[in-house]
């Protein structure tokens, strides 16, 4: 990482350390903001995280570890959640899943060499009733079919070709 | 059942205005009358809860909305909070007034953060109409909700797993006692209620504690919301009174030629056809509202393969026995679908199962082997001798 970006992402940071507060019930909130924002929370950025709030990096690690909305693996700027609970395995999520990895050409876990893609299990997203569904960042697809997962992804992909500044790519989400 | 006005009927504020002109105590007297159990799952009686906090002595106490709603086959508080989150709110305040607590926060999970945007316009609205805010209707000390966003975890639907997750730790369940009622969010005294539960505290509080126990049973009383989904017709969200018969409910979806239910999600238990008379209440099968049917071409082994699956991925890891004792029930499950596992073996893994249930620390892994054990129960004889994948292929 440049040492600039690296200046960026204290501040910002800082920035948010300032909105929520210096204490730990502002840990969560701020991980989940970096996350939206950096689609990765690294080291560094626990790191600083820690400093700011005066606790150790390691009680940081574990909390990001532990949620599976953070996690320090860099994700995609779209990451797609299926859901895998039964009532979506019932309605036929497995066809889903193929055609998602098909269309990608990644499996559940990774991340598009491109970095726009990230496919993940979703434990339960509460649509069971109209399953499969999934969530493409904030949004929730229903009765998703095989067919369908072209149509998704392609509005996605448009949202690439159109807007070229991430702040939209995010509100386009 | 058609008679009884349900959440659609139910004009918001109402109940809040009443319980204004009454003393905590008197707030707490009515729900308690009511007989209003936990909606979650767990059924706690909320008279005695919010009785609990409002003794403990503290100069500062929180309303926490527990909407966190994880359940496989649960979205009861979804369509709640998207059509009727006035009566949630509403029920939050009045759980303020009751137990004196100045501030509530709604755990929304992470799943649902396209609901916020609504839930944030509609606490401003309130906040405008003087419904939240430094006095509420000309009364101090005044009360407001803010939303936390879950990250993703399971296991902060569990009471005290949801307060770690808001002190900034991982979610992983306190020892108990001490209570929330009594030590909390940051210690302090804390009632954590489902979205269900108080939007019906807010509807007794409007309609009296003697209107609901006019509806299901002597120990259940009042009506239920159930998510239903899997191989039925009409699946979606229902009212229907505690203590209706599975056989009742799965006529009214849709699901009658169904082998096999699921009631009380993942974690709840598996009623072959042969039990469809019996009854879901806290008396006799106890429920947060998930059913899901399983019709008969289902293998009843896929469904515990899936849902081991889901409670192996989402312990907490804290103890051993939920911990390791998931991933080995899931494996013996893997091993019975490829005809691998001896009668002895099994028998080992239903010890396994009960021990879980005694020793496991919180309702995850004490809950966790309920489908396994209900299955192995109830469906023995096709649990056996499964032809061997290598051998037969």
């Amino acid at each position: 990482m440049l040492m600039t970006e690296r200046e960026f992402l204290a501040a910002e940071i800082q920035n948010l350390v300032d909105k929520y507060g210096r204490q730990r019930t502002s840990l969560v909130p701020i991980l989940q903001e970096v996350k939206r924002k950096y689609h990765k929370i690294d080291s560094y950025a626990m790191q600083v995280t820690a400093d700011l709030l005066g606790i150790h990096p390691v009680e940081v690690n574990s909390v990001v570890s532990f949620y599976a909305f953070l996690g320090d693996r860099p994700q995609g700027r779209y990451v797609i959640r299926l859901c895998r609970t039964i009532s979506c395995d019932m309605a036929g999520k497995a066809r889903v899943m193929r055609q998602l990895e098909n269309d990608l050409g990644i499996f559940f876990g990774q991340t598009t060499p491109d970095g726009k893609f990230t496919l993940e299990w979703a434990n339960c997203i509460g649509m069971c009733d109209q399953g499969p569904a999934l969530l493409v960042n904030e949004r929730v697809f229903t009765r998703v079919t095989p067919e369908s997962v072209h149509a998704i992804l392609e509005e996605c992909r448009r949202a690439f070709g159109q807007h070229a500044t991430e702040r939209k790519e995010v509100h386009l989400a | 059942m058609s008679q009884i006005p349900t959440f659609s009927h139910m004009p918001p504020d109402i109940g809040l205005q009443r319980a204004l002109g009454r003393t905590p105590a008197e707030i707490v007297q009515e729900i308690t009358a009511s007989g209003l159990k936990g909606r979650g799952g767990a059924g706690f009686s909320t008279g005695t809860k919010w009785a609990l906090a409002a003794e403990a002595p503290s100069d500062q106490k929180f309303i926490l909305c527990n909407a966190d709603e994880g359940e496989p086959g649960t979205f009861k508080d979804r369509v709640i909070l998207q059509e009727h989150a006035d009566l949630v709110f509403e029920g939050m305040t009045i759980a303020a007034l009751a137990v004196g607590a100045k501030e509530g926060i709604l755990f929304l999970r992470g799943e649902y953060t396209y609901l916020r945007a609504h839930l944030e316009a509609v606490l401003q609205q309130r906040r405008s109409r003087h419904l939240l805010g430094e006095d509420i209707l000309g009364f101090q000390p005044g009360f407001d909700i803010r939303i936390f966003m879950g990250a993703g975890a399971y296991i902060c639907g569990e009471e005290t797993g949801l307060i770690e997750c808001l002190e900034g730790f991982r979610g992983e369940p306190r020892n108990r006692p001490p209570y929330p009622v009594h030590q909390g969010f940051l210690d302090r005294p804390s009632v954590v209620n489902n979205v269900e539960t108080l939007a019906w505290a807010a509807c007794i509080l409007q309609k009296g504690a003697a209107w609901f126990r006019k509806v299901g049973t002597e120990m259940s009383t009042g009506i239920k919301i159930f998510s239903i989904s899997g191989d039925c017709e009409r699946p979606g969200v229902f009212e229907f009174p505690m203590g209706i018969t599975v056989k009742e409910l799965l006529r009214n979806v849709g699901g009658e030629n169904a082998r096999a239910v699921q009631i009380g999600g993942a974690s709840g238990q598996c009623i072959p056809a042969s039990q469809f008379d019996r009854a879901i209440a806290f008396e006799d099968i106890p429920t947060g509202g998930s059913v899901i049917v399983f019709g008969p071409q289902r293998d009843m082994l896929d469904v515990i393969e899936n849902f081991l699956g889901f409670f192996a991925d989402e312990s907490c890891g804290q103890c051993t026995p939920c911990r390791l004792g998931n991933r080995k029930l899931l494996e013996g499950v893997k091993m019975l679908k490829a005809g691998t596992c001896s009668m002895a073996y099994l028998n080992e893994l239903c010890a396994l199962g009960e021990t879980m249930m005694i020793a496991s620390k919180c309702g995850l892994g004490q809950s966790s082997p309920c489908a396994f054990l209900s299955v192995v129960r109830n469906f023995r004889e096709e649990l056996m001798g499964r032809a061997h994948p290598l051998v037969h292929a």
